[in-house]
């Protein structure tokens, strides 16, 4: 009898313990300086509720980590909640009903009226149900140049990519590279989607990406795009890193005269204590076409059987869009934040200029909330291989680009 | 093993046809398990996937057939071609370049050299390491920054160059270096084994006839090591047809798409493209050439004995 009681006591404990800390694991691929210090954010706001962060970091890149998280889901042994750039990328697991439904969190939390964009919400939105969490807002549309090295090379600070080009001759001379540009193609592709907005407007971008118009692709807009990225090749000649961070390093160090590379970068110039003004500028859209891509970060939850874990799924959707939270995060992380109500502790020149692009509505959908994963993954070949072949000609690539535009979905 | 099958054969012919089913019942029974296992797992996954690579499955797999669109798009796509072309290119090399090397060291640790121990364990140990593991250390060594070249630059030599894994048409040879030095300790080993087989008596017989020690090893030794040679193609064979790790690891298919390989074009559409239609369609290739190539050496490796 005795025994029976403690034993009672006992597991009366240990469930009484297991219900108030949650454990949950969290996939993602932030890895870098200023990506890992803002994604500690997260992890201190989670576990000051009482219930416990598992931290599923994955290095390498979204290309290294997706296959990871959807082998995971597929394979039924899901983690609690995982990071994607929300678009289309989770499309096919929300339709097999893979993942958690949280439009009562949103209806709850009014994430419909504190949204801003609503476009973000849209994307996270399939049948008028919402299945994901956006926690940020990144635009590709930037170009960082670092102040040191046009100082040693002696010359102003582009303010366009007209000027940059004109002058990356000087760089040059001066032992500068003036394009860093990192190995991995998605790096290449996406600098190239925003030199063609930059340099052949938002309608014929727009034409391409969401009406899949393969003749604005093949016309004259896109070939000075592919002329302008074919000179690029040539200006990231003499730097070789793989990663996008090692790239931006290369800004920070000035070995580099600029980078092509969306506003994650300014986390890595925030680690190393650069400051926006005086040690590097930053050009939205080039300094040719002033705009904001409206791509970002959300988390998804798998569906899981214990009631246990998926309330505290939803728990952790509301604390990720809570105030306190998305200042932290974005201020940690150099991305916007996702509600218009709140204001970010340490808005410096570019947080601003992105903020007032941001107010001012000039916004475009994010390049991979149109094109599918496959799509994307055949210009990323596409566009790696052309910066890679020297003997590749512009109107060789062009028209491949046509093609592969043509055929997408 | 050739050897006893073919006696086998010999002494079950006409007369005891009838009851070979049931020789070696407790043996045959112990072996059903590993046989519905290679049936439902190997054959079956090989059909399923076959099957499913007539489909425009995309993230998930979806029976919505559409012929052979994705073997067309395949054989069209220039980044299948040159993987295709690195492989074999990686898979020429690496096979003659593997044996060679491991059979020459065997040899020389053969001829009793001091310390053979020691060697040994040099030799092998980059086998015990993941492939993962040595193709970021080779990225390091190549790495002309940090490596090689900084270090030869570094102690004078300013115009030194060696960057293979930055240059297109170098890249392959890049990766060659790494799975050589991680592969042929152990077909060193292999063949060690082998040469420790050979009797004695051999020798003294190719001393006595006065044949030179090197042409004793090609005319003598080598054609009675044969079943070593087989075990180490085999090991080596697929090491090459699965190569993935490495490349990733070291130059994740770059620059460009220079040092691409049929397993990462299959990772890459099924997983970061959510196309597992064409990265089926891509595997089922891959099989097909591993058929290809295997079924003649088959026939000819065992279904020759039969008529000796």
């Amino acid at each position: 009898m005795k025994l029976t009681t403690k034993l009672m006591a006992f597991s009366a404990i240990v469930s009484a313990s297991s219900a108030s800390a949650v454990e949950l694991e969290v996939m993602h691929w932030w890895t870098s300086g200023g990506e890992a210090a803002a994604v500690t954010k997260f992890a201190e706001a989670w576990d000051a509720t009482g219930n416990t962060w598992v931290d599923g970091a994955i290095a390498g890149g979204g290309d290294t980590a997706r296959p990871i998280m959807v082998s995971r889901i597929i394979g039924g042994d899901p983690p609690a909640a995982f990071q994607f750039n929300h678009g289309r990328q989770a499309e096919e697991l929300i339709e097999a009903g893979l993942l958690l439904d949280l439009t009562d969190v949103a209806e709850a939390e009014g994430w419909a009226e504190i949204v801003n964009p609503s476009n973000l919400l849209d994307a996270c939105t399939v049948d008028g149900r919402i299945y994901c969490a956006p926690v940020n807002i990144h635009s590709w549309q930037w170009m960082w140049l670092s102040s040191g090295a046009y100082e040693k090379a002696g010359i102003p600070v582009p303010q366009s990519w007209t000027e940059f080009a004109a002058t990356a001759g000087d760089l040059e001379a001066a032992g500068i590279t003036p394009l860093a540009m990192g190995g991995q193609s998605w790096q290449q592709n996406g600098a190239f989607g925003v030199m063609s907005v930059a340099l052949a407007g938002t309608d014929a971008w727009l034409a391409v990406n969401r009406d899949k118009d393969a003749e604005v692709a093949a016309g004259a807009d896109y070939a000075r795009v592919f002329e302008a990225f074919g000179a690029a090749r040539e200006l990231a000649e003499g730097l070789n890193v793989q990663d996008w961070n090692q790239a931006t390093a290369a800004v920070i160090n000035d070995t580099a005269g600029a980078q092509i590379m969306g506003d994650w970068a300014q986390g890595e110039f925030a680690v190393a204590g650069e400051v926006a003004g005086e040690d590097y500028t930053c050009l939205p859209g080039l300094g040719e076409v002033a705009v904001l891509s409206t791509g970002g970060d959300a988390f998804y939850f798998p569906v899981v059987d214990d009631e246990e874990i998926t309330a505290a799924q939803k728990e952790l959707a509301a604390l990720l869009l809570s105030p306190p939270v998305q200042v932290s995060f974005n201020s940690a992380k150099g991305s916007l934040p996702i509600r218009g109500d709140v204001d970010l502790t340490t808005v410096n020149e570019c947080t601003q200029k992105g903020l007032d692009l941001l107010a001012a509505g000039d916004l475009l959908p994010d390049g991979a909330a149109l094109l599918s994963p496959d799509t994307v993954t055949q210009l990323n070949d596409l566009l790696t291989e052309f910066w890679n072949t020297p003997s590749m000609t512009p109107a060789e690539v062009q028209s491949a680009y046509a093609d592969i535009i043509a055929d997408a979905d | 093993m050739a050897l006893s099958e073919a006696t086998d054969a010999g002494q079950a012919g006409p007369t005891k046809k009838p009851t070979r089913i049931f020789k070696n019942m407790a043996s045959k029974i112990a072996a059903v398990p590993m046989v519905f296992t290679a049936l439902v797992i190997f054959v079956g996954g090989t059909v399923w996937t076959i099957v499913y690579s007539f489909t425009s499955s995309g993230l998930l797999p979806r029976l919505k057939w559409v012929g052979l669109d994705q073997y067309e798009r395949l054989w069209g796509s220039r980044k299948w071609l040159v993987s295709i072309e690195n492989l074999a290119i990686y898979g020429f090399c690496s096979l003659i370049l593997t044996l060679v090397i491991g059979f020459t060291l065997a040899a020389l640790l053969d001829r009793k050299v001091r310390g053979e121990g020691a060697l040994r364990t040099i030799f092998l140990y980059p086998f015990a390491l993941s492939f993962i593991v040595t193709g970021l250390i080779w990225q390091w060594i190549l790495n002309p920054e940090l490596g090689l070249q900084s270090v030869v630059r570094g102690m004078g030599w300013e115009s030194f160059t060696f960057d293979p894994l930055n240059n297109a048409s170098l890249v392959m040879f890049g990766l060659l270096i790494a799975g050589l030095w991680q592969g042929t300790g152990l077909i060193m080993c292999i063949m060690l084994a082998g040469l420790r087989g050979i009797d004695e008596d051999i020798w003294k017989a190719a001393r006595v006839d006065g044949i030179g020690t090197v042409k004793t090893y090609i005319r003598v030794i080598i054609p009675m090591m044969r079943p070593v040679f087989v075990t180490s193609l085999v090991l080596i064979g697929s090491g090459i047809v699965k190569l993935y790790d490495l490349v990733v690891a070291q130059t994740s298919g770059g620059p460009g798409l220079s040092s691409q390989v049929p397993a990462m074009y299959v990772m890459t559409s099924m997983f970061g493209g959510q196309n597992l239609g064409q990265g089926f369609a891509a595997s089922t290739m891959m099989l097909v050439s591993v058929v290809i190539i295997l079924v003649p050496w088959a026939i000819l490796e065992f279904g020759g004995k039969k008529r000796g």
